[in-house]
């Protein structure tokens, strides 16, 4: 097989695996079988690609394009630069865990559940490879589709008002960048993002990122996050706050600052504020709050803040530091909102009043949260200190008062983490923690493992991201560059 | 002696072929044996449509170089030949609809009465469609008018065919009456631009405009403003959108699919042609009429709609905000604007047929208006109508499932390139809140508790077969999603089409 096919083989294995479930009358069990499968398969293809990827190369790879409707210039291109390597990779590894946990839950009408996942899937790796602006906007709303019914379908009790909370606000954003895309594309007289040349318009630039800043979100966007991440169910959020919210982050990186630098720079600090604010108010949420998923939503806040201070340093340290950061973060939440939902079904709550004591009894759950816990705070030696450290060190060079605040979240890290594996493992039984509830079983096991031994090899080599995310050795050349 | 102009009975083929359909159904109705009468018309509805797609289809790859026929009073051309197409798809469609379709006063009334209307129901759609398929050619004031009644008439009767249904009459009456008043202003203001400019052929129309400088006759602008008046009453634009949400609740749906898929096109693709070719000259004032009208048809329907609870309701709204969005195409003047339109008119056709065909399955299994309230589960029940109607509402709502998406991108670049970046400002706020109604009938299809599903399952009952009924909405699914993909032959067609009229 041509080897430039891989990048679309990514995108539509998984939407046409799941036309497939769609169509075809499945037992439940052949189902989740099926989508199962597709999302290891998914991963293999990306291995393949990621081994085949030449990181001393400049520029765009495994790129295809075709016309999509040639007399405005839209087209079909797809392609994966270094950066979106690894932010696919994610979203593949993710994904494939997040749909092993709705097979090992058996969710509810495993048909539509399993083909939206699919759906899911395939949407956000579009995102992640879209080098046209429409074909980038076109996925950026699929993702939301199939989100917004997992969310109203299989969440919680309040999930109507989440789901409309998190549509109108996603959509609000999604739109004006839409209007953004229109006036941009036909101003430059095409809608490649490769081709297109840098803007200085401060309107268009301010049309993108707040599509961003709701999508990723910083504050004070955030209003749908914490309805979002508590309704859906738990592998939803983890695909939320994991994949779906470093589709913002990624746009930062991709569109709003390297296509448009002088906006970027005449709106660096009022970026770099609200990033900060995302980070120190979401941390304080998450020391605040009650319950599992709400620690881990809120520090999903502040680590959005975080990386967002780390692109718009504008300093390369801080370029590599965002990506590595990206995947690290989107690992951890990843595993933990997996794990959140692993002790839901086995207390059915989340409240840490009710929690407690877990870790008698149950040694898999407990050194399974611990060491992800430690790893989020950013302890020497993981993945996630390495990213927090090149993301401080390179807003460092911008201005020292940033990085102080920053460094002083990070500690607030440690106390909302530390609190949680506190409440939850240790401190008197809680009220719902019945001896009877069972460790980890094999199968959820399986799901986080696996997470968590990507990323300690991440914490041994952070420099395979952060040393493999630009062409060259300096970034900000890169994103000057635009990529090309 | 009266000379007779010479003939292109070839350009006329699409209507012919449909008016001896209708002629066909209707004389089933009085020859055929009652058993077969079902069967018989549907089958020349079907056929009529098939042959009228062929013939159109024809006429298009034949008509490269546009021009007028039969004493300058239609026109032949591509624009034309792809609105005939469009046409015609919808009549085959909704005829495949038509086939279940049951007068609502045979439930438990009357059996034997049940076939009585149908075959005067398929000679009225074939009558109705032919009419439009001459309407989108018209090339003077005067076939304009003519086959502006021809369609209406024929709609005004079908929207009151069900007269023991519940709002059937009242459906008629209410749009004979307001249609009338649309009639009335157009053909005023028809008259008043014959007084200005002495001629009642478009080309005639431009050329008198253009030599003698008629454009800030007072005349002149207010039959433009008549006419403009008219054809919105057609396009259900704001504020000639009062008799929609009435009229499209009122009338069996099977009339209501056909009539927001078709007159739309029909009204839309003419309002093009009449201000692209007869009052070109004009184009500074009715570039900013139209925009106003475009802005009112988003404000008002899709604020409208966010109250109401009758999906039927709900959906004519939409409608009304949708003719905003394809109004914005034509306002913006230019060649982009009319493929925008013409790109534009063929998923919106699929979607707004293929939402209605869904409920009308809805209703058929309830015998009650579809309200959000019962429907709720039906996604779970009848999971190849809702996952269409899924399709279909996401389609609207411009989200990448379906053309709908390429066509508001398509128009808001059109209004734009026009130098009117504050209308895709007010597109783009209009989708916002267009969002909440479309997903609130979504939330119905599949997220009720599970309570309300059981009181809607009981009555509900067992779901009908009706075969007919799912390969017409698999079409409209077809298209609609398919336009997403095929963005480009789609356009390439449009420009075609759109090369006809003078940009």
């Amino acid at each position: 097989m041509n080897a430039t096919a891989l990048t679309s083989v990514l995108i539509w294995l998984p939407i046409g695996a799941a036309l497939a479930i769609w169509l075809l009358p499945l037992s439940r069990y052949a189902t989740g079988a099926l989508a199962v499968l597709v999302s290891l398969a998914e991963v293999g293809i990306w291995v393949e690609q990621a081994a085949r990827f030449d990181f001393a190369r400049h520029g765009l790879q495994f790129s295809e394009r075709a016309a999509w409707f040639g007399d405005l210039h839209v087209s079909y291109h797809v392609g994966v630069y270094a950066f979106s390597l690894w932010l696919v990779g994610l979203t593949v590894v993710a994904m494939a865990a997040c749909l092993a946990y709705g097979f090992w839950v058996g969710r509810d009408r495993p048909r539509a559940y399993f083909g939206l996942m699919l759906f899911l899937t395939g949407a956000t790796v579009g995102v992640f490879v879209a080098q046209d602006m429409l074909l980038f906007y076109a996925f950026f709303e699929a993702m939301l589709i199939p989100l917004y019914v997992l969310i109203g379908v299989w969440g919680g009790a309040g999930r109507l008002g989440a789901t409309v909370k998190f549509v109108i606000y996603t959509m609000a954003g999604s739109l004006l960048m839409l209007s953004a895309i229109i006036v941009y594309g036909l101003k430059s007289g095409t809608f490649d993002l490769v081709d297109a040349p840098p803007s200085a318009s401060r309107w268009l630039f301010l049309g993108f990122m707040f599509a961003f800043v709701i999508k990723a979100p910083l504050f004070p966007f955030h209003g749908w996050l914490p309805d979002a991440y508590r309704e859906a169910p738990p592998e939803v959020s983890a695909v939320l706050s994991g994949v779906v919210a470093k589709v913002g982050l990624y746009g930062m990186l991709r569109i709003a600052i390297p296509k448009f630098p002088d906006p970027a720079s005449y709106y660096r600090t009022a970026v770099l504020a609200i990033a900060t604010a995302a980070l120190v108010y979401g941390s304080l949420l998450a020391f605040r709050s009650a319950d599992f998923r709400g620690v881990v939503a809120y520090s999903s806040l502040a680590q959005s803040g975080l990386i967002a201070l780390g692109l718009f340093s504008g300093i390369g340290l801080g370029f590599d530091g965002a990506v590595l950061q990206m995947v690290a973060h989107g690992l951890i939440s990843t595993s933990l909102f997996l794990i959140a939902g692993a002790m839901e079904r086995r207390t059915t709550t989340g409240e840490f009043a009710l929690l407690g004591g877990m870790a008698k009894g149950r040694p898999a759950l407990a050194t399974l949260l611990m060491t992800v816990g430690v790893i989020s705070l950013a302890v020497p030696g993981s993945a996630s200190f390495a990213g927090e450290f090149l993301i401080l060190a390179g807003v460092f060079q911008r201005a020292w008062w940033w990085a102080a605040i920053g460094a002083g979240a990070i500690v607030l890290a440690a106390m909302y983490m530390l609190r949680l594996i506190s409440a939850v493992l240790h401190q008197a039984r809680g009220s719902t923690v019945d001896d009877a509830a069972l460790d980890l079983r094999p199968g959820e096991l399986a799901l986080v493992v696996p997470l968590v031994a990507v990323l300690l090899a991440l914490s041994a080599w952070p420099a395979g991201i952060s040393h493999h995310s630009f062409a060259g050795d300096s970034p900000v050349s890169a994103v000057k560059g635009q990529f090309k | 002696m009266i000379r007779t102009p010479s003939i292109d009975w070839f350009a006329l083929t699409p209507i012919l072929i449909l008016l001896g359909s209708s002629g066909l159904a209707l004389l089933s109705a009085v020859l055929a044996p009652k058993p077969m009468r079902r069967a018989f018309a549907a089958s020349v509805s079907l056929l009529g449509f098939a042959s009228g797609i062929v013939a159109s289809v024809w006429l298009y790859v034949d008509s490269s170089a546009g021009h007028t026929v039969i004493a300058d009073s239609f026109t032949r051309d591509r624009w034309t030949a792809l609105g005939q197409v469009i046409l015609c798809a919808v009549g085959l469609a909704t005829s495949l609809l038509a086939i279940e379709h049951v007068p609502a006063w045979s439930r438990g009334a009357d059996p034997a009465r049940r076939d009585d209307h149908i075959a005067e129901f398929y000679a009225l759609l074939l009558a109705c469609t032919a009419g439009m398929t001459f309407f989108v050619g018209a090339a003077n004031l005067m076939t304009l008018f003519l086959s502006l009644e021809w369609f209406s008439i024929a709609l005004y009767v079908m929207c009151a065919i069900d007269y023991d249904l519940e709002g059937s009459l009242e459906a008629g009456l209410k749009y004979l009456v307001v249609g009338s008043f649309g009639s009335a202003a157009l053909l005023f203001g028809s008259a008043l631009v014959y007084g200005a400019t002495g001629s009642i052929t478009f080309d005639g129309i431009a050329q008198s405009i253009g030599a003698r400088g008629l454009d800030r006759n007072a005349l002149l602008v207010m039959g433009l403003a008549l006419i403009l008046a008219g054809l919105g009453f057609k396009s259900s634009a704001a504020p000639f959108h009062m008799w929609t949400p009435d009229v499209y609740e009122g009338a069996p749906t099977t009339v209501t699919a056909f009539m927001s898929a078709a007159t739309k096109v029909a009204a839309l693709l003419l309002t093009m042609r009449v201000l692209q070719t007869a009052l070109a000259g004009d184009a500074r004032l009715w570039t900013w009429a139209l925009a106003g009208i475009a802005v009112a048809s988003l404000v008002i329907g899709n604020l409208a709609a966010l109250v109401q609870r009758n999906v039927k309701r709900i959906l004519a709204y939409s409608s009304v905000s949708h003719a905003g969005f394809m109004l914005i195409g034509v306002s913006a003047g230019t060649a982009l604007g009319g493929r925008a339109l013409m790109y534009y008119l063929i998923p919106y056709a699929a979607m707004s047929f293929g939402a209605f065909a869904v409920v009308a399955a809805r209703e058929r299994e309830l015998g009650v208006p579809v309200t959000l309230d019962n429907l709720a589960g039906f996604g779970w029940e009848r999971p190849f109508l809702g996952v269409a109607m899924w399709f279909f509402l996401f389609g609207f709502a411009g989200l990448p499932l379906g053309g709908g998406f390429v066509g508001k991108f398509y128009v808001l670049a059109a209004a734009y390139e026009h130098g009117w970046a504050w209308l895709v400002i007010v597109g783009v706020l209009a989708t916002l809140v267009s969002l909440y109604y479309y997903l609130s009938i979504v939330r119905s299809l599949y997220m009720r508790p599970e309570e309300e599903l059981r009181v809607a399952a009981v009555v509900g009952g067992a779901p009908a077969r009706e075969a007919p009924l799912h390969v017409a909405v698999g079409m409209a699914l077809a298209v609609s999603v398919g336009s997403l993909f095929a963005v480009q032959p789609l356009i390439d067609l449009a420009r075609d089409a759109a090369s006809s009229l003078p940009f």
